[in-house]
């Protein structure tokens, strides 16, 4: 029984591990596809000029975050079978045809329009190449919308039964298992996430370049257009985390707990925690720094509203308090800090400042990997939170793994860990490096294919720039 | 919809699925195999630039292969899966050094060797742990109690290995056949010539497994060689002999589009032999494609997407091989 513990464990600390170097790369693309149709909409609409320098700019970076989510992907969907087995054989007749639309409403849309958007600037018409990226968008927000169906139903899972095999099947319409309860404020809150992670990179480079030269408008519209995105988005998005909590408070209470540190039941009110050492084993906060009433005020919306403690359900069914406890001060510590530099931007422009703070400039260059940062943060607390079962409150991950011998998934999680660090910091450096160099006027495209045209005429005006790359 | 079996509808769907995968991704894993061959330059920028815009989508039909199967027949996916646990492993890393090398490789002038090598390795493990795994799935897994039973390097075996290689070598002439309809010069030329080898070794390796699969289990062997069954399997030999005598012919004709259909052609042939020997199991003389079937209000969910869905993506994925027909150009990246 120990060994195949250490199994279980294993193939945790490996799924965690390939999970969350995975996100980075399509929270950071769909966001980055997003403002990739806005760029080429606003190209097409004033013919070129800074927009669609940008464009260029921004896709290069686009294909190596894209090509590495989709690799890293693919371990994902692999995953559930490999280490999974026993929760893709109960669950899979619920979550399996889900995850089976995402590939066919998603995968299959981004990748058939990924190539044209990337290497096809010069074989069809501008509007056809626009049609291209705006499908590669909607792809990436079908993506994100099937994958948190099926997070959600892990979460709060409803509209199953149980046959007599001990799987989940439906017991009568999909509505219900789609539209679970927690579905619509997950999907806002990790799509206004990926946004914001994505226009605080945006910004950090704009930013970079402006503290290089003021003059460059390819730097100066990034810039700009992050910092409507980050003063407008980031109160949008703690609102909706807010929500959020409040509909985890009610379907998962125990996770809240945690994310609080509330070991005892408040009948008078809970404080807010702000920062403490929670430990499991005495069931308390040692060096708790609190503030009366502010938990009760945030989560009940009413500072004398009773709340229960950790203490009220069998430990047996608690997550790890303190991962959970400090994942999310994290999180919610840069939601603050991005609210900050979304303020700072607003009165810089209206100072007609924007592109002269240098302190603004450092400060959104130092915030660049903060969105990036905040989604990991935040998936580990509500995954973490959901511990420990893989269906709340229905199967428990212990029941989940499959029936593997601990060396084979040591092996494979040492195997994970070398191939990504040597890989994707491969990609990452590379990112940096295109980051690195100014957008320029006369942008390249990314790296041409550099195709015999067939009886094609190659669109006027951006045939001449594919060529030249990296 | 009443009284159809939606369990043989699936287990058709899944198999076109993975067909469209194996020559698909197929072609591109073998000009990754025959990558090295090709002077470095043009010859491998066209090989590499031949695929670049087609591999991602190529490569998708592996995750609804997959994903399918977690959906549709989830215990047969949580039987496998766990059984061939180091080779999809390996094949998963063999694909992320794969995929990366395309972007990779244009980032960094002094990286570029070093990815190249990625891209074949990438391509040469994947390869070898798809061809193992179908080999270990039709050797048989062993099963108790609706679970993988058996320990973690059981897939090894001398015909798992055998199946690598045949899987592999095929990949290899796809790739070939592939290159002579999509380069000209130097390239196309090297392209013929490995396609010639290629073609010889694949006939080989196929019929090495076919001759060997026979003799795994008594199943296999009554269902190839017991009358009446036979009158089923004997034109699968007879047809294979077609296409292979077609493939040399077109290939010493100098055609350039032939020898890739007819390449499919043999990649369609020792898949319906795959399906004559598997059926009706999902877990070879273990589990039925019945008994691992999803419930049928999964099934029926999931096919009323997949026949709207499905010809939807055929469409704009042969756009998209549209868009980008023709020869790959000479003109290199600078």
């Amino acid at each position: 029984m120990g060994e195949y513990f250490d199994a279980v464990l294993l193939a945790r600390i490996q799924f965690a591990f390939t999970l969350s170097f995975h996100f980075i790369f399509p929270a950071f693309s769909i966001g980055l596809a997003s403002y990739l149709m806005v760029l080429e909409g606003l190209w097409l609409k004033t013919d070129g000029g800074v927009y669609a320098n940008l464009y260029r700019y921004w896709l290069k970076i686009f294909a190596v975050v894209f090509g590495m989510g989709v690799v890293s992907g693919i371990v994902m969907s692999y995953q559930f079978g490999t280490n999974w087995s026993e929760f893709s054989h109960r669950a899979g007749p619920i979550v399996g045809p889900l995850m089976a639309y995402e590939v066919m409403t998603a995968f299959f849309l981004e990748a058939g329009f990924l190539g044209v958007m990337l290497f096809g600037m010069s074989r069809v018409g501008r509007g056809v190449h626009f049609f291209a990226t705006c499908m590669v968008a909607l792809g990436t927000l079908i993506s994100a919308t099937w994958i948190i169906a099926v997070n959600s139903w892990m979460q709060t899972p409803a509209g199953y039964a149980v046959n007599e095999a001990g799987q989940f099947v439906p017991a009568g319409s999909w509505w219900p298992i789609i539209f679970n309860p927690s579905l619509p404020y997950r999907l806002v809150h990790t799509v206004l996430a990926a946004f914001l992670a994505t226009a605080f990179i945006v910004g950090a480079v704009g930013a970079w370049h402006l503290l290089r030269g003021r003059a460059n408008p390819g730097a100066r519209k990034m810039f700009s257009m992050a910092m409507w995105m980050a003063v407008l988005v980031t109160p949008i998005q703690i609102l909706a985390g807010d929500q959020h909590g409040l509909n985890t408070l009610e379907h998962q209470p125990v996770k809240v707990l945690a994310m609080e540190g509330d070991f005892e039941p408040s009948p008078d009110g809970a404080p807010l925690v702000l920062f403490g050492l929670p430990s499991k084993e005495e069931a308390k906060v040692r060096y708790e720094l609190s503030i009366p009433h502010l938990g009760s005020l945030i989560l009940k919306h009413d500072p004398y509203a009773t709340l229960p403690g950790l203490t009220d359900f069998p430990r047996e069914d608690w997550p790890p308090v303190a991962i959970v406890f400090w994942s999310f001060r994290i999180m919610v510590a840069l939601g603050l800090a991005m609210l900050a530099v979304g303020l700072w931007s607003l009165l810089a422009r209206f100072r007609g400042r924007l592109y002269d703070w240098s302190w603004l400039h450092r400060a959104a260059v130092a915030m660049g990997p903060s969105g990036l940062v905040a989604v990991i943060a935040g998936w580990v607390t509500t995954e973490v939170g959901r511990q420990p079962f893989t269906v709340y409150g229905l199967m428990r991950t212990s029941e989940s793994a499959s029936p593997l011998d601990a060396p084979a998934v040591a092996t494979s999680l040492v195997a994970f860990i070398i191939v990504y660090f040597c890989v994707f910091g491969a990609g990452i450096y590379y990112l940096l490096r295109l980051m690195g160099k100014p957008p320029q006027q006369g942008e390249a495209a990314p790296p041409s294919l550099p195709h015999r045209a067939a009886g094609i005429t190659p669109a006027a005006g951006v045939g001449a720039s594919r060529t030249k790359g990296g | 919809m009443a009284g159809v079996d939606l369990t043989i509808v699936w287990a058709g769907i899944i198999g076109f699925a993975v067909f469209a995968y194996v020559v698909m991704d197929g072609f591109d894993l073998g000009i990754g195999l025959l990558y090295p061959g090709f002077p470095v330059g043009e010859a491998r920028d066209q090989a590499m630039n031949s695929i670049a815009p087609v591999w991602d989508g190529n490569e998708t039909w592996l995750v609804f292969g997959g994903g399918g199967l977690m959906a549709m027949f989830p215990l047969a996916y949580a039987i496998i899966l766990p059984a061939t646990y180091p080779l999809i492993i390996a094949m998963l890393l063999g694909l992320i050094f794969r995929g990366v090398a395309f972007e990779f490789r244009w980032r960094h002038p002094r990286h570029r060797k070093l990815w190249d090598i990625a891209f074949t390795a990438g391509s040469a493990i994947a390869a070898l742990a798809q061809g193992m795994t179908l080999g270990a799935i039709l050797q048989g897994i062993r099963v108790e109690n609706n679970a993988y039973a058996g320990g973690w390097l059981d897939w090894l075996s001398p015909f798992s290995l055998l199946t690598g290689v045949c899987v592999a070598l095929g990949y290899g002439l796809l790739g070939a056949t592939w290159l002579i309809w999509k380069t000209e010069g130097a390239a196309q030329a090297h392209a013929r010539r490995m396609a010639f080898r290629l073609g010889i070794a694949t006939l080989a390796a196929l019929a090495a497994v076919s001759l060997a699969t026979p003799f795994l289990s008594f199943e296999y062997w009554r269902r190839w060689f017991e009358m009446p069954q036979m009158l089923l399997t004997a034109p699968v030999p007879v047809l294979v002999t077609t296409c292979a005598y077609m493939f040399f012919r077109s290939l010493s004709r100098q055609e350039e589009r032939l020898p890739f259909l007819m390449a499919l052609c043999l990649f369609l042939l020792g898949f319906a032999g795959l399906a004559i020997s598997m059926y009706p199991y999902a877990v070879p003389q273990a589990v039925t494609i019945w008994q691992a079937a999803a419930p049928r209000e999964s099934q029926v969910f999931l096919l009323a997407g997949t026949v709207v869905i499905v010809p939807l993506i055929l469409a704009y994925t042969g756009w998209a091989y549209w868009v980008f027909r023709g020869k790959v150009g000479t003109g290199g990246y600078h």
